[in-house]
């Protein structure tokens, strides 16, 4: 049964996987209408509540909502609660204040939108939280890979890049296992987790090792102007080791398919080539991620009011 | 002055070895009489049976915030939660606004706690001026003041020349140093112990090498020096071993232990609870149990609650942005009362931690119910089943991961020089 926040996928289980996906099916075929309207949320209000500049993801919000007929309101404080006078506890109690059916909340610090949900009335959906999670991502990630194989079950994925600092990983490894795949990361010994392996993944330095048999290839963004010269030397030395191009990627199974979160960072984590020809599916990944946040809007932000379960309040 | 004997107890005194059921008469502000059946005519009579007559606690690190930060705690607040704990004799840290780094300052919170506080306040000065880590401060000055010990605390001093001689030149005032070892290079962003609790919150973690480095770095200046190292906090099986290590060969080293650092583990921040976030942080199960066994075999002498109250609206914070540290006067007894409960102290032992070694570290010559001793004593009921509210405790701060949990074992009486200054039933009632 599906809780009443949408808070990471570690909280999830196996069949409220499948049922988001399935939603998102029906939610697809929507998009692919002339009008890519429906009226299941009218009357609904859903806030965009991003510390956090985003603009990918919160366009990608915003049209499902609006594809749903939700009224769509963005609300970018875009600070810590440090940097001006209101805490973000602050800041969410006041939305709360004007009745929201949803929220959906960004912030730079792993653990925010759980805060926030401890506080609020209506249910909150996690659109990233620091390294913690990014559940809509790894759902639509999901989905994608089940539209190209027809299955995740017995997959084997790779993901490649900053796992240390990266919500994405943490979010799909958390989601591929669940549904059956078999996950590795690979990366720089200084960008993998301590204790990664103890969420049952296998941790490679060889990035060849890494995807010998993967079914799908992930590559992860790489904070070039934070992080070159103190977790990897540059980036002509990352691209080289970890970057992948069509050479690289004849260790994968012939087959394999190759994602990124976006945006790339070309010639870095992809080749120029990879990043806009298959067997990349990066913008299949953006598609899907309309119409796997249509399905969580519609399961998180649709249900009655009495249906609601209590909120723990403290 | 009045006398009063307790009748009855158990009395449990690490200073003589004493374990046994007795009387204690208190009188002209000090320890009179201990042992089976005193007569004490005209005494007011307590009846202490079922109940342990303990020497006050002594707590080694604290912060009381005030000057500067009342509005988290100031020296009356904290020193009513210290009673109301057990603790007899507090030594607060010198990182209040301004810093106690001056001998005017060392004299500004005596006279407070002379006129505000029920317990016994023992100022802990700065190092180094300012908490700078650079320039060291009037040792000789702030000694004859008052300060009982000295130390930079959470600003570990990174300077490895500045620490040598800090060390050296306290030799002069014969009070020891007390650091935080932490290599803030290491610790870089980290906020929650790093291992498989930073990596599933995707928090920046706090490595434990970061502690280990800085305990090694200060074990071998303290043997070249020949100083009074204090090692506060420690919180990793390797900062116990290398301590166990340096004792046996001779090096003059003590160290204390919190009580969070003896009973919760890193696990304690899987909800992103702030009162959670300490320094040094929440470790392993590994690092728990061998605190565990340091304290038990004696390598870790004392312990300490490193009281660090917060206001409510600092702790409700990103977690990356709330300040570190619990608030721990009220519950430390009962918290570690776990350790004999689970068998790895005896009561005896456990009292020795508490009051005993923590007064001869400081030279103090509380820690005893010998007579002659400082009327300083507990009573405290080791079975006591009770619920924790911060809101109806005497800390200014609520920043407990114990909040809202039932515990066992308070103290019932606390007497600071003879004198009644907490009482279970009536509150804190002196001064």
């Amino acid at each position: 049964m599906i809780g009443r926040d949408l808070l990471g996928i570690e909280d999830l289980d196996r069949s409220d996987i499948e049922r988001i996906l399935q939603t998102a099916v029906h939610m697809r075929e929507v998009g692919e209408r002339e009008v890519k309207k429906v009226p299941t949320l009218r009357g609904r209000t859903i806030v965009n509540l991003f510390f956090e500049a985003s603009t990918r993801t919160r366009a990608s919000f915003e049209i499902a909502g609006k594809r749903l007929s939700a009224d769509v309101v963005n609300f970018s404080p875009s600070s810590s609660s440090m940097k001006k006078a209101e805490s973000i506890l602050d800041t969410a109690r006041t939305l709360d204040a004007m009745d929201p059916d949803a929220v959906i909340v960004r912030h730079e610090v792993s653990g925010v939108p759980k805060a926030i949900a401890d506080v609020l009335d209506a249910p909150v959906i996690n659109a990233g939280d620091g390294a913690h999670e990014h559940p809509t991502q790894a759902l639509l990630d999901l989905f994608t890979v089940q539209q190209e194989k027809g299955r995740i079950d017995g997959l084997t994925v790779t993901i490649v890049g900053d796992i240390l600092h990266s919500r994405v990983a943490r979010s799909n490894i958390y989601g591929f296992l669940k549904m059956g795949a078999e996950v590795r990361v690979a990366a720089p010994p200084p960008m993998i987790p301590p204790a990664i392996e103890e969420l049952g993944v296998k941790a490679y330095t060889s990035l060849r090792e890494a995807l010998s048999g993967a079914d799908v290839v992930m590559a992860l963004r790489i904070q070039n102007e934070r992080l070159a010269g103190s977790y990897f030397p540059s980036v002509r030395e990352y691209a080289a080791t970890f970057g992948l191009d069509r050479d690289k990627l004849h260790y994968a199974k012939e087959d394999a398919i190759v994602m990124h979160p976006g945006p790339v960072n070309r010639g870095v984590e992809l080749s120029h080539d990879l990043a806009d020809h298959r067997p990349s599916v990066i913008l299949d990944q953006v598609r899907n991620g309309v119409a796997i946040r249509m399905a969580v809007l519609y399961l998180f932000a649709g249900r009655n009011r009495e249906h609601a379960q209590p909120r723990r309040t403290s | 002055m009045s006398r009063i004997l307790l009748r009855g107890g158990h009395l449990l005194d690490p200073a003589s070895g004493r374990d046994e059921r007795g009387d204690l008469l208190l009188d002209e502000g000090v320890v009179k009489a201990a042992g089976a059946g005193i007569a004490a005519s005209g005494a007011q009579v307590i009846e202490a049976t079922g109940c342990w007559v303990v020497p006050g606690f002594v707590d080694l690190h604290c912060h009381l915030r005030e000057p500067g930060q009342e509005y988290k705690e100031d020296i009356a607040s904290g020193g009513r939660a210290a009673v109301a704990g057990g603790f007899t004799s507090i030594a607060c840290m010198a990182n209040t606004h301004p810093v106690n780094d001056d001998p005017a300052m060392t004299d500004y919170i005596l006279d407070r706690a002379r006129q505000d506080s029920p317990a016994r306040v023992l100022p802990i000065a700065a190092a180094t001026r300012g908490l700078e880590g650079k320039v060291m401060t009037e040792m000789v000055a702030l000694v004859a003041a008052g300060a009982v010990a000295f130390s930079d605390d959470g600003r570990t001093i990174m300077d490895g020349g500045v620490m040598r001689r800090v060390l050296q030149y306290s030799r002069l005032v014969e009070v020891p140093v007390i650091v935080h070892c932490e290599d803030r290079t290491l610790v870089g962003d980290g906020v929650v112990n790093e291992g498989p609790v930073s990596t599933r919150l995707g928090l920046p973690g706090n490595p434990g090498v970061a502690e280990e480095v800085q305990i090694a770095r200060d074990l071998l200046l303290a043997e070249a020096t020949g100083a009074d190292l204090h090692v506060a906090h420690v919180s990793t099986a390797g900062g116990v071993a290398m301590i166990r290590r340096a004792r046996e060969r001779g090096i003059s080293v003590t160290a204390e232990v919190t009580p969070h650092h003896l009973t919760l583990t890193d696990a304690a921040a899987l909800g992103f609870d702030t009162n959670s976030k300490v320094a040094p942080p929440l470790r392993s199960d590994t690092d728990r149990k061998a605190c565990r066994e340091g304290l038990a075999d004696g390598t870790l002498d004392a312990i300490a609650t490193d009281h660090a109250p917060h206001a409510v609206h600092e702790k409700d914070l990103e977690f990356t942005l709330a300040p570190p540290g619990m608030i721990g006067f009220e519950t430390a007894l009962a918290v570690v009362l776990d350790l004999v409960r689970e068998g790895d102290l005896t009561p005896l032992e456990l009292v020795r931690r508490l009051s005993t070694n923590p007064a001869r570290i400081l030279k103090r010559a509380a820690g005893s119910l010998a007579p002659g001793s400082p009327g300083d004593v507990a009573v405290v009921d080791p079975e006591r089943h009770w619920t924790y509210d911060p809101a109806k405790g005497y800390s200014k701060s609520r920043n407990s991961p114990w909040a809202g949990k039932a515990l066992i074992g308070r103290v019932l009486l606390t007497f600071v020089a003879g004198k009644l200054v907490y009482d279970v039933e009536r509150g804190v009632v002196a001064p």
